[in-house]
């Protein structure tokens, strides 16, 4: 096929990839639009195929790995989103570092040098641009992956002036590169490559807890970025347009999450917070403050006899298993004519939109899903708020108290409902290490035990 | 005039993609947040078509190898991306009201 052919088709493709997108815009369209993302990987690959050798094995590859794929994509338990995710950032990561390698190693080949030609300077500052973003995002996204599997302890990992260590080996990382642009030979090229590498690690190594939503985020935007430096370095569009439109997706996606937490991006890239130095508050004044706590029955007999209830839902409720069974007693409550919702705050999960999937995997309609910007009025004309597995994003502290490491945070406005219910295995503070006041207020009774036992109970008094 | 230097068109596509994505991107439901993510891991797997290229030449060699690596990660990424968007969303789809 011509070359102009191959360009026509990848902007097919690539067409097809922007409409993709933007069938996620509502749950009614979004999987005809990942149809029509699959449909545009599919020409882009048949397209690309036409002009390659070596056909047999390029298609033993693909179904190795469509395999393996094919194998996580229906194991995966949607709990570990994140990880894989993270997995599969690291992937691309890699991918990009060894196609720069690569095409460093016979230019030719890509048609980005003549026979006989050195690349010429702008292919060589691309080239070293692609290899370190691919690098970075591959360990980078190692680590994470780590992270939030559990093979590496969740906690950031500090040691002192390691700001200064990783602007260090940044500026070296870019002097090698500078001499890489000037004598392209492998030496100063295979040392910006694994100084890139080493910054990978260092990077993400000091964030965590709390903040990793943010990380994989930005891992995402870092992944598309990777693609889109390849795709200067071999001037082809299809890769540029498509790794563009990852790479401000993901960074999209970080500033929401960094706005949910009411944090500056470099804040979080810089670390802190998560379990860090600054967050161990002891719990408050010294003065034993007073609570109320009630039954699974008292909680019931309570939401019974309400006309509205809104469950806000954190991530402790995924840790428990509850899910299936909150969506029990939803469905319980609303045959008893009951309006019940799900308020859902941006950091809910571990990734954006995690507490989203995991209701929709326990089959909540998702028409009762509510986010926080449209439900937040209407906590003052609830009767019956259920708080199950969240803690910081109902903390009223972040309205009053600017003294609080969350001031600023948005949250949801549990606290103005005319009853709250809190269930919660113990008085034990929450993710940020803060103490949340809407556990003493006056309204509020806590229900200490397992999410899943206590909803289970709460079904069973219901049903009586 | 002389010739636009490709270093140009490329930026042109670059810039002009990422501000299709800008828009394109803030228009997604937060419902749908995690969905994006798999289905922009599935995307990202585009980089398949630099691996192809790399492991494209006649003559097989160190770089051809590194090509089918790459290719193998990538389908990964494209397969495992796409399949698993689609089984999220597939639960979107159940139960629309009783």
């Amino acid at each position: 096929m011509s070359a102009n052919y191959v360009a026509l088709a990848y902007l097919v493709a690539a067409i097809l990839f922007i409409l993709a997108l933007k069938g996620l815009s509502s749950p009614v369209t979004a999987r005809r639009g990942n149809m029509f993302g699959m449909v545009g990987m599919a020409i882009a690959v048949l397209t690309t195929l036409t002009v390659t050798h070596n056909v047999a094995y390029i298609l033993l590859a693909i179904a190795v790995g469509g395999a393996v794929g094919a194998v996580v994509a229906r194991r995966i338990q949607m709990t570990a989103m994140p990880e894989l995710v993270a997995a599969m950032h690291s992937l691309v990561g890699l991918a990009a570092v060894l196609i720069a390698i690569s095409a460093f190693n016979n230019p030719v080949a890509y048609g980005i040098a003549q026979i006989g030609e050195m690349l010429n300077l702008s292919n060589r500052i691309e080239l070293f641009i692609g290899t370190f973003v691919g690098a970075i995002t591959f360990t980078g996204s190692i680590i994470a992956f780590g992270k939030l599997s559990g093979k590496l302890g969740s906690k950031p990992l500090r040691f002192s002036g390691q700001h200064w260590v990783n602007l260090a080996l940044g500026v070296v990382m870019i002097g090698f590169g500078i001499a890489f642009c000037i004598t392209p030979s492998w030496t100063p090229f295979l040392i910006m490559t694994a100084i890139a590498l080493l910054l990978g690690v260092l990077l993400i190594m000091p964030i965590g807890g709390a903040d990793m939503p943010v990380v994989v985020s930005m891992l995402n935007s870092y992944s598309g970025w990777a693609a889109a430096g390849i795709g200067f370095t071999l001037n082809n569009n299809m890769l540029i347009i498509a790794g563009s439109l990852v790479g401000s997706s993901g960074a999209i996606l970080s500033y929401i999450m960094c706005k949910a937490m009411n944090r500056g991006f470099l804040n979080v890239i810089l670390g802190g917070f998560g379990g860090g130095e600054g967050a161990l508050v002891e719990a408050g004044d010294g003065v034993q403050k007073t609570y109320r706590s009630g039954s699974a029955d008292d909680a019931a007999f309570m939401m019974g006899n309400a006309d509205s209830v809104i469950i806000v839902p954190g991530y402790g409720l995924a840790v428990a298993r509850a899910q299936h069974a909150i969506n029990e007693m939803a469905e319980l409550l609303t045959e008893k004519g009951i309006k019940v919702r799900y308020a859902i705050h941006p950091v809910a999960g571990r990734m954006p939109g995690h507490m989203n999937v995991l209701l929709a995997e326990a089959e909540v309609p998702y028409e009762q899903v509510v986010e926080m910007d449209e439900i937040n009025n209407e906590f003052a004309d609830t009767d019956v708020v259920l708080v199950i597995g969240a803690n910081d994003v109902v903390n009223p502290a972040a309205k009053t108290d600017p003294h609080s490491p969350i001031f600023g945070m948005p949250i949801l406005e549990a606290h103005k409902a005319r009853t709250i219910l809190v269930v919660k295995r113990s008085m034990a503070a929450g993710y940020a290490g803060l103490d949340n006041d809407l556990f003493y207020m006056d309204k509020t009774m806590m229900v200490f035990g397992d999410a899943k036992k206590v909803v289970e109970d709460v079904i069973k008094a219901l049903v009586h | 005039m002389n010739v636009v230097d490709p270093f140009i068109i490329n930026l042109t596509v670059f810039v002009l993609a990422v501000v299709v994505g800008y828009h394109v991107v803030w228009n997604v439901t937060p419902a749908l947040h995690t969905p994006l993510m798999a289905v922009t891991n599935a995307i990202s797997g585009i980089i398949i078509v630099g691996a192809m290229l790399a492991a494209g030449p006649e003559q097989l060699d160190a770089g051809t190898v590194l090509g089918f690596v790459a290719v193998t990660l990538a389908s990964v990424n494209v397969f495992g991306g796409f399949l698993v968007t689609q089984r999220m969303l597939d639960m979107f789809k159940k139960k629309t009201k009783k």
